[in-house]
C-alpha cells in the first residue's frame, strides 16, 4: 500500500559528473604498437581458471588456444598475437593486492601471423548448440565487468524458457564510454551479434538499453536494426548505478529479479553490449576473444581516448601511448571510478574485464575529512538497492555483523552511491566490503571448525569400533576356548 | 603515489555538511531578518547573544570532549542550533534566556548525547520547552508589533535585553493561541474571541509571537528553498502541516465555537517553524520516507491535540519531543523494501 512512495522504474542513484566529453567523441585508436611481450592471466574470468596446453619455447600463432577451459564455469584464454611462449609463471594480477596468479608470458614476433579457424558460411543458420560452442570456445565472456562465460549464459535456454534478451548498453559509470563508441563504429557487428546471440537461447526477442547522454550511439544501433523488428532500442535516463543489470531490467520490463534467483528464472537474459560483438567475432569470423577496448581517461592523462589493446598488455604501455602525467597521477583504477579497484602500480596486464584505465589526479578524486554521521539519509535516498546505509554501518562500528546482516548487508552491490553522496564523506562501502570480508573468513572458520569437528566424531566412532571389535575378538576367543575346555573336559569324562 | 588500500567510489559529490548548514541559515534569516524588523533593536540583542553563546558553549564542549575543535566549530550546526533556540524566545526576554537556552541546547540537548549526530530530542525543541517550565513568566511576554521607527530607542532595548529593565504592561499582550485559550476557559466562544483577528497579518507575520516564527510567508519560502536545493525532502512538512489541517478542519466543522479554523492553526506559533526546520531536523527524525510520513502526521496530531485540550495555548515543543522519543522505534520497524524481496524481507516469486 505505500508503493506510491517508490519509483516503480528507477529508485535511489545518483548524477555524478560524467567526464565522459573527453573521450566520447574521438575515434577508437587501433594504433597501439604491439608490445613486445603479452602477459595473459589464465584465470581472466568468474570460474575456474583455464589449464595452459602450450610449452615454453612453443611458437604460437594469434588467435591461437594457450589455455581450455575447465569445468561447467570456465573460459579458455587465446593468443592475442604471434610469437613464442616465453614462461608460464606467477606475475601481479590487475586487482588491488597486485598478488601473482598464472600467466602466460608471449614474446612477440610482430608478424601478427594468424590461426586458421574454418569460418562459417551462413552464421546466422547455425544450429543454437553450435552458436553456444563457437561463443564459449572463442572465449567470450561478459565484458561489462561480471566476466561470467558467456555461453553459460546462453545455455541457460536448456533450463528456462527466455522470453528476453536484454542488452544492457547503460555505461552509467563516469569516465567510461568503451561502450559507447564501440556502437558508433561497430553497430552492424553488435546487431549481428545480439541476432546470434538470439538465436543461440531460442529467445524471441531483444531490447536494447542505452543512456539517454549517448544519443549517437543510439542512432547508430538504431538504424543498424532498423531491420529486425525482434529487436528494440531503448533510451534509459542517465542516471547511475542505470547499468546495475537488475535495475536495468527494472527500468525496462518493470519486474525484480527475485533477491535468491537470476534474471532467467523471469525469463530473461541481460548480457553486455561489448560482449555481443565479442559473439559476433566469435561466430561469424572465427575470432576469439583477444582484444577489447579499453577507456584511457582521468585528468593525469594527456591525451584521454579509447584505444583497441591486446589482451596482455600492460597498461603502463597503454599510459605511456595515452601519456600520463606522472607527477599529476594521485590514482590508478581498472574500471569506472564508482566500482573500480585501485591499482598499486601499472605493470599489470590488461584483461577482458579492463573497461577503463584511470590516471586520476588529486582534483578528480577530492576527498575531504570525514566527520560524523548527521543521519540526513542522502544514502537511504541514494540506494538503488532499498538498503539504510547509515543504519548498516553503525552497526559493523559496533561490530555487530549479524545485525548488518539482517538489515540486508548481503543485498549491497557495493555501486558507492551512498559513499558519493555522503556529506560527511563516511568511506560506507569500505564498510560494507569489510563486513563481507569479515563474514566470509569468518563463514570459513566456522566450516574448518565442523570439518574438524566432524573428523574427531568420526575418529571416536572408528576408535569406539576398534574397541568395539577388539572386545567382540576377545569374546569370541573366550568363548571358543570355554567351548574347546568344556569338549576337553567332556571328551576326559568320555574317556574316563 | 597512493597505495593504501582505498574502496571505490573514488569520486564523490561536492555537497558537505557544512554547505547543508549553511544553507539551512540562509533559508531562516529572512524570518529572522524580519523578526528583528518588527521588534527592534532588543530582538537584534537576543539573537546575537544567543547565536554567539551557542557557539561559545559548543567551543568549550569539543574542548572538553577533545580532538579536532576548529573544524567542528565551522560546520555550522552550533549557529543552526542557536538561530533556532532564538527564533523561539521571546522577543523582549532576557540575555539570560538566550545564554541558558543555548546553554541547554548545546550541552544538555546535543553533547551529552555525544555530539553531532547522536542526540535523541531536537536540541532548540528541548531548551524550548525546558526555559517554558522553568521560566514561564519571561518565556510568555509577549510584546506588540515595534518596528524600529515606531518602538523603543536602541538604548531603551539595549536595557530591556541586558539589564532586566521593566516591560510596561502598554506595549504586551497576548499571543492568538494564548488569548483563544484563556477565552475559553472564561466562557466566550469563538467567532467573538477573533474580532480583532486579521488572517492576512497573521500569514504576513504581523502579529505577536516569538521572535522568529511569526512570519509563515517567510518561513514557509524558506522552507520551499531548502526542498528545491535537496536539503530537506516534503515528507514530514507536507505530513506535519495536513494532520494539524485535517483535524482541525474536521473539529471546525463540528464545532466552530470551540475550535479554531486550519487557518488560524497554521499561521500560528512555531507551527510553520517546526514543520519546515525543526521536525526535518536530521538526527531527530526518521530514516525512511514511510517512517517520516508517520513521524510527521504524529507531530501534526499531537500538536492539535495539546493545542486543543492540553494545558499550554502551543504544543509543537512538546509535540515534537515526543515524536522525537519514538523515531529509534519508527526506524526499528519500518525499513524500505530491497530490491528483488517483499516489505517483510522474503525473496519475491519469481517467473
Amino acid at each position: 500500500m505505500f508503493e506510491f512512495l517508490e519509483n516503480p522504474k528507477f529508485r535511489g542513484g545518483i548524477h555524478a559528473e560524467e567526464h565522459k566529453a573527453e573521450t566520447c567523441d574521438k575515434p577508437i585508436a587501433t594504433n597501439l604498437p604491439l608490445p613486445k611481450k603479452l602477459y595473459i592471466p589464465v584465470q581472466q574470468h568468474v570460474g575456474k581458471p583455464a589449464e595452459p596446453i602450450v610449452k615454453v619455447g612453443e611458437h604460437v600463432l594469434k588467435g591461437q588456444l594457450l589455455a581450455y577451459s575447465q569445468g561447467t564455469i570456465s573460459a579458455p584464454v587465446h593468443a592475442p598475437s604471434s610469437g613464442v611462449i616465453l614462461d608460464v609463471q606467477d606475475f601481479p594480477a590487475p586487482h588491488p593486492s597486485a598478488l601473482p596468479i598464472r600467466t602466460i608470458v608471449i614474446e612477440t614476433d610482430g608478424e601478427e601471423k594468424w590461426f586458421k579457424y574454418a569460418i562459417p558460411e551462413k552464421p546466422f543458420e547455425l544450429e543454437p548448440e553450435e552458436i553456444c560452442l563457437r561463443v564459449g570456445g572463442a572465449g567470450v565472456v561478459g565484458l561489462g565487468g561480471a566476466v561470467f562465460p558467456s555461453a553459460v549464459k546462453l545455455n541457460l535456454r536448456r533450463k528456462n524458457q527466455i522470453h528476453t534478451l536484454l542488452i544492457n548498453a547503460g555505461e552509467c559509470e563516469p569516465y567510461l564510454t568503451c561502450d559507447d563508441l564501440l556502437m558508433q563504429e561497430r553497430a552492424v557487428e553488435i546487431v549481428s551479434g545480439i541476432r546470434l546471440m538470439l538465436r543461440g537461447m531460442n529467445a524471441p526477442k531483444a531490447i536494447v538499453g542505452i543512456e539517454d547522454n549517448k544519443p549517437n550511439a543510439f542512432k547508430a544501433i538504431q538504424a543498424a536494426s532498423a531491420e529486425f523488428e525482434q529487436i528494440s532500442v531503448v533510451q534509459v535516463p542517465t542516471r547511475y548505478p542505470m547499468g546495475w543489470d537488475r535495475q536495468m531490467l527494472r527500468y525496462l520490463t518493470g519486474n525484480e529479479i527475485p533477491a535468491d534467483g537470476r534474471a532467467t528464472d523471469i525469463g530473461v537474459v541481460i548480457h553486455n553490449v561489448a560482449t555481443a560483438y565479442a559473439v559476433y567475432q566469435a561466430v561469424c569470423l572465427s575470432k576469439p576473444l583477444i582484444s577489447r577496448v579499453v577507456t584511457v581517461s582521468g585528468g593525469a592523462v594527456s591525451k584521454p581516448q579509447n584505444v583497441e589493446v591486446p589482451i596482455g598488455t600492460l597498461m603502463s604501455e597503454v599510459l605511456a601511448f595515452c601519456g600520463v602525467e606522472n607527477e599529476k597521477l594521485a590514482r590508478l583504477i581498472m574500471g569506472g571510478p564508482m566500482m573500480g579497484e585501485v591499482l598499486p602500480h601499472a605493470d599489470v596486464p590488461v584483461v577482458k574485464a579492463s573497461s577503463g584505465i584511470l590516471a586520476l589526479s588529486h582534483e578528480d578524486i577530492f576527498e575531504p575529512e570525514v566527520k560524523p554521521c548527521i543521519r540526513c539519509s542522502s544514502c537511504v535516498t541514494a540506494c538503488p538497492v532499498g538498503l539504510l546505509p547509515l543504519e548498516m554501518a553503525s552497526r559493523i562500528k559496533a561490530n555487530k555483523l549479524d545485525a548488518a546482516v539482517d538489515l540486508g548487508l548481503k543485498d549491497c552491490i557495493s555501486c558507492g552511491s551512498c559513499s558519493y553522496v555522503c556529506p560527511s564523506n563516511i568511506p560506507l562501502v569500505h564498510y560494507f566490503k569489510f563486513a563481507s570480508g569479515e563474514l566470509f573468513s569468518r563463514q570459513q572458520r566456522e566450516h574448518k571448525g565442523e570439518q574438524t569437528k566432524r573428523l574427531a566424531e568420526e575418529r571416536t566412532k572408528r576408535m569406539e569400533r576398534i574397541k568395539a571389535e577388539a572386545e567382540e575378538d576377545a569374546r569370541r576367543v573366550m568363548e571358543a576356548r570355554a567351548a574347546r575346555q568344556a569338549a576337553e573336559a567332556k571328551a576326559q569324562e568320555e574317556n574316563a | 603515489m597512493n597505495i593504501k588500500p582505498i574502496s571505490s567510489p573514488h569520486v564523490s559529490s561536492s555537497r558537505r555538511v557544512n554547505d547543508i548548514m549553511y544553507k539551512v541559515i540562509l533559508a531562516l534569516l529572512p524570518a529572522v531578518g524580519f523578526g528583528i524588523i518588527l521588534f527592534g533593536w532588543s530582538a537584534f540583542f537576543l539573537t546575537f547573544v544567543t547565536v554567539l553563546s551557542a557557539l561559545f558553549f559548543e567551543a568549550i564542549c569539543l574542548k572538553l570532549k577533545g580532538g579536532a575543535v576548529e573544524s567542528y566549530l565551522r560546520d555550522g550546526s552550533a549557529i543552526v542550533t542557536g538561530l533556532l533556540v532564538a527564533m523561539t524566545l521571546p522577543p523582549y526576554a532576557p540575555w539570560w534566556i538566550g545564554v541558558v537556552g543555548s546553554g541547554l541546547a548545546i550541552i544538555l540537548g546535543k553533547h551529552v548525547y555525544g555530539g553531532l549526530g547522536q542526540n535523541l530530542f531536537n536540541p532548540a525543541m528541548l531548551a524550548r520547552v525546558a526555559l517554558l517550565i522553568s521560566f514561564p513568566i519571561e518565556m510568555t511576554t509577549w510584546v506588540n508589533v515595534s518596528p524600529f521607527f515606531t518602538g523603543l530607542d536602541i538604548l531603551e532595548s539595549f536595557k530591556i535585553t541586558f539589564s532586566g529593565a521593566e516591560i510596561s504592561d502598554a506595549i504586551t499582550g497576548a499571543t492568538t493561541l494564548g488569548f483563544v485559550k484563556t477565552g475559553f476557559s472564561q466562557a466566550q466562544l469563538l467567532p467573538d474571541l477573533l474580532n480583532d483577528y486579521s488572517g492576512f497579518l497573521a500569514f504576513i507575520g504581523w502579529e505577536r509571537g516569538s521572535l522568529g516564527e511569526t512570519s509563515t510567508l517567510l518561513i514557509l519560502l524558506g522552507g520551499i528553498w531548502l526542498m528545491r536545493q535537496g536539503i530537506i525532502q516534503w515528507f514530514i512538512p507536507v505530513s506535519l502541516l495536513a494532520s494539524v489541517t485535517f483535524l482541525s478542519t474536521l473539529f471546525n466543522l463540528i464545532d466552530s465555537t470551540h475550535y479554531l479554523s486550519a487557518w488560524v492553526h497554521l499561521n500560528s506559533g512555531a507551527l510553520m517553524l517546526v514543520a519546515f526546520f525543526i521536525a526535518t531536523d536530521y538526527v531527530t527524525s526518521p530514516n525512511t520516507p514511510l517512517g517520516q510520513l508517520i513521524f510527521g502526521t504524529g507531530c501534526g496530531v499531537l500538536i492539535f491535540v495539546i493545542r486543543s485540550w492540553g494545558g499550554y495555548p502551543e504544543g509543537t515543543g512538546f509535540a515534537v519531543l515526543l515524536m522525537n522519543s519514538v523515531t529509534p522505534l519508527i526506524d526499528h520497524y519500518i525499513r524500505p523494501r530491497i530490491y528483488g524481496r517483499t516489505r517483510d524481507g522474503k525473496p519475491i516469486e519469481g517467473g
